[in-house]
């Protein structure tokens, strides 16, 4: 890999060797290698690639069974990297072991398969200083272990970011161990459950099978006796969490749904040990042990099944400093977003956000704030004028004075409105509670009343009758009807790329009557995008076209920036002696002309001929291209939809449900999306207050609300609603609160979900309208004492296996 | 019928050898992460991991 191909045109075909995208560009990056050519589709994936050849970690691509994910090259958090060396943000994540050497733990997002966390560990192995490293594909966290003489914390975080991954800090270290040990416990409680439900069955079946007489007393005594040993741990120590969560429910005052579940084991335990001490009468070992195993496979199940789906947020738990750069008299330095003071004066440069509220100390500054109001044009700010904490800079660097920092900017009263909707939330979950509660007390009191109705009749059989009402009402059947359609769902949602945060939300997405939309970001990109460029002299489109990215090659305006996307494949001529003014353009020579690309006084200043009249109907920004001679081009700019955005409204209408959109937009940009929607409902220029007041509204008419939304401004709004949605590419905050998470960023994805959660919500019904009608035909045969031990296995395992077939249609 | 009072006893012994066992294994972290390890016996790398 050292001899450079260069401007060789790619054979047709020809695919990016390290992240498999197709590489048509004869300027993309190639490299001779004993194999034959490497090629690749950007700069990124080849710095990636070059950087695991030259650690020799090669096997990486023999070893891989997916392609890697192509690197986006976000030079400004690698800035941010050297913040973890701070002592401060250090000791938050790393702890000193007791041989000196530091440890910390790593949340690592972008590994796609086994092979780029081996990749990832002997990268970091590699690192000078680095004692130790381990990384679990499963978790997606590393473990590292470093001498702090010898390497900085920065360094292995570059480490990861040049294998082509990000890496955050795990700040919770100590929160992982638990998580980690209670894993571990709910693995072993369901792993000895398993284990004494196979053998007590085994004591327990011939039992069955045999004929009168076949067994003789002393061996049917001996297999109690056995099926009693293995009981004990499966009750004393697999159990052992249900009877803790009965004791606290009890002790609370409640009744939640382990307390008839303990007390059927608890009587059904104890009176099979009487049997076995007797040695007459019936056990129900197999019973006890076989229920205990659903029980506690179901909870580890659907424990698994959230982690997995929550793993790929867990970066929002992480601790992500701010950086913010102060400037003092001998230059400037990166400290963090906390540590500023109101005077502090704070440079930012291109394409960083401000990291406090302030007043613009330059001149002149472009700043985007659309995840703080949902505008999405970007606003000019002149000397002296406020800049928003959260906002983005899209236009050259600038200086803020800071004026409210920390708990005092617009950003975090933002968070506060948020936490108080959310708060409000709380009493329908109180609602779900009662409910559950009330069930307990049916059971209880059937149990009760069929044992005081055997008392009169029978008494030496009421004790049998109540247990085996209180185990057929709260069978197996009953417990997974739920917890394995909502695990199937979230698997099947997580394939579709959208992350379940919290399993009410599948529930809440089945039952929505009303989508609720923000605009920009969710059904725009969020970035301007070129829509047309018209020519107005003799030049066609594409030249001139061309012609405007030659002239804002350099520029990082988000305008120019579109033009240069628009204008991608286009033969540019050369642009010399470019000149930006701020606010208003850029003049450069192209050909021997002086031409000017930007505002249209701008351009009128230089040839002093009036604009033509132009149709700026679809438009959201105009740039205008002229030379001295006369005007060559209007370019018409404005926040492109989503692809695919009206086919999902199309299909979310055919679900029967009601659109709605909110935006913080200019009321005309939001109209003119929403006719374009066919959405009818519309209200632009909202606030985030008055976005949460029309949700409220909406809900207070008895619609069931989905909100969809990116930005911090709509978190309040998706805090409101009945459930949220947010777009993978968002503002952290919207995701932090959101219940569930778009990581495609693709609506039609959110189409699907809807179609899953409907799904899920029949496969609900009809698992507790079977266990509910398995209940209703057992229950009498219970209570008329007509159950026999082996029927009720039987029974059990049947309807309980249906139960997860059933939830395994979900897909 | 007599092996019975041979043959319960001794899978009540097995029983107690495989639970002390998937204990261990569980503990040990065996169960932790089920893709990495696959990967890791193909590679030309003979530092342990």
């Amino acid at each position: 890999m050292d001899a450079i191909v260069r401007q060789v045109a790619p054979p047709a075909g020809a695919t990016c060797y390290h992240c498999g995208l197709p590489v048509t560009d004869a300027a993309a990056p190639a490299h001779a290698a004993p194999e034959g050519v490497r090629r690749f589709c950007c700069v990124g994936c080849e710095a990636v690639s070059l950087f695991i050849h030259g650690a020799g970690l090669d096997d990486y691509y023999r070893l891989r069974s997916e392609k890697a994910p192509r690197p986006d090259a976000a030079a400004s958090s690698r800035d941010t990297v050297a913040l973890y060396d701070e002592p401060a943000i250090l000791a938050r994540f790393a702890t000193r072991r007791a041989d000196g050497t530091m440890e910390a733990d790593l949340i690592v997002e972008g590994m796609t398969c086994a092979a780029c966390a081996w990749l990832v560990e002997h990268a970091i192995e590699r690192v000078p200083g680095v004692a130790g490293a381990h990384v679990n594909f499963a978790t997606r966290r590393a473990r590292v272990r470093w001498r702090e003489d010898d390497a900085r914390a920065s360094a292995i975080f570059a480490c990861v970011m040049d294998c082509g991954c990000k890496a955050w800090p795990f700040e919770a270290g100590r929160l992982a161990l638990v998580e980690e040990a209670e894993r571990r416990s709910m693995l072993r409680r369901f792993l000895v459950a398993a284990l004494g439900m196979m053998q007590v069955m085994m004591y327990a079946a011939p039992a069955y099978l045999a004929g009168e007489g076949e067994i003789t007393a002393d061996v049917a005594s001996l297999m109690r006796w056995a099926g009693l040993l293995l009981t004990v741990p499966v009750i004393a120590y697999s159990a052992a969490p249900f009877f803790r969560n009965a004791w606290q429910d009890l002790r609370a005052r409640r009744l939640g749904v382990d307390v008839p579940v303990c007390l059927g084991l608890a009587a059904a335990f104890t009176a099979s040990v009487f049997s076995t001490l007797r040695g007459s009468g019936a056990v129900y070992f197999d019973s006890v042990t076989m229920f205990v195993f659903f029980v506690t496979g179901a909870r580890y199940l659907e424990r698994a099944g959230l982690e997995r789906a929550g793993r790929s947020l867990q970066r929002l738990a992480a601790l992500v400093p701010s950086a913010a750069r102060r400037m003092h008299a001998g230059g400037e330095e990166v400290v963090s977003a906390a540590q500023l003071r109101p005077g502090d004066r704070v440079l930012v440069r291109a394409g960083e956000s401000v990291p406090a509220d302030g007043l613009l100390a330059s001149t002149h500054a472009t700043v985007s704030e659309a995840l703080l109001s949902g505008e999405s044009a970007p606003l000019e700010r002149r000397c002296g004028e406020r800049v928003l904490g959260g906002s983005l800079n899209c236009g050259d660097a600038f200086i803020v004075r800071v004026t409210h920092a920390g708990a005092d900017t617009v950003l975090s009263t933002l968070r506060r409105m948020m936490e108080l909707a959310a708060a409000a939330r709380a009493p329908w979950v109180e609602a779900a509670q009662k409910a559950s509660g009330v069930f307990v007390v049916v059971i209880l009191a059937v149990s009760a009343l069929a044992a005081l109705a055997w008392l009169a009749v029978d008494p030496s059989r009421a004790l049998w009758v109540a247990i085996s009402v209180l185990i057929v009402t709260c069978p197996c059947a009953l417990s997974l009807a739920t917890p394995a359609a909502m695990s199937a769902a979230t698997g099947a949602l997580a394939r579709r790329n959208v992350v379940v945060t919290k399993v009410r939300a599948i529930e809440a997405l089945a039952g929505a009557t009303d989508f609720v939309f923000d605009k920009t970001g969710t059904l725009t990109l969020g970035r301007p995008r070129l829509v047309e460029t018209v020519a107005l002299g003799h030049s066609t489109s594409g030249r001139a076209l061309a012609m405007a990215a030659a002239l804002g090659a350099d520029s990082p305006h988000p305008l120019d920036q579109a033009i240069r996307d628009a204008a991608h494949g286009l033969h540019w001529p050369v642009a010399s002696l470019a000149r930006r003014t701020a606010g208003r353009g850029i003049e450069a020579l192209v050909a021997g002309r002086r031409c000017r690309l930007g505002s249209v006084e701008f351009c009128r200043d230089l040839n002093g001929i009036e604009p033509p009249a132009i149709d700026t109907r679809h438009a959201h920004s105009i740039a205008w291209l002229a030379d001295e001679q006369g005007w060559i081009a209007a370019l018409h700019i404005a926040d492109a939809l989503r692809p695919g955005a009206g086919e999902a409204m199309e299909s979310l209408r055919a679900l029967g449900i009601s659109l709605h959109l909110l935006s913080g937009d200019d009321a005309r940009v939001a109209a003119r999306a929403a006719e374009r929607l066919g959405i009818a409902n519309m209200q632009g220029g909202a606030t985030p207050a008055g976005k949460q007041a029309y949700v409220r509204g909406l809900q207070a008419r008895g619609a069931r609300v989905a909100m969809v939304g990116d930005g911090i401004n709509d978190a309040p709004v998706l805090a409101q609603a009945d459930v949220s949605v947010a777009m993978g590419g968002g503002a952290d905050l919207a995701q932090v609160r959101a219940d569930a998470v778009l990581a495609s960023d693709s609506l039609e994805d959110l189409v699907r979900a809807v179609r899953i959660a409907r799904k899920a919500r029949a496969v609900v019904r009809e698992n507790l309208a079977w266990a509910l009608a398995y209940n209703l035909a057992v229950i009498p045969l219970a209570v008329a004492g007509q159950v026999t031990p082996l029927a009720a296995a039987i029974a059990m395992s049947a309807s309980s296996l249906l139960v997860v077939a059933n939830a395994l249609r979900i897909r | 019928m007599d092996i019975l009072f041979l043959l319960i006893p001794l899978s009540l012994a097995l029983a107690a050898v495989i639970g002390i066992a998937v204990w261990y294994a569980v503990g040990a972290g065996q169960f932790d992460d089920l893709e990495r390890p696959a990967v890791e016996i193909i590679a030309d790398d003979d530092t342990p991991c």
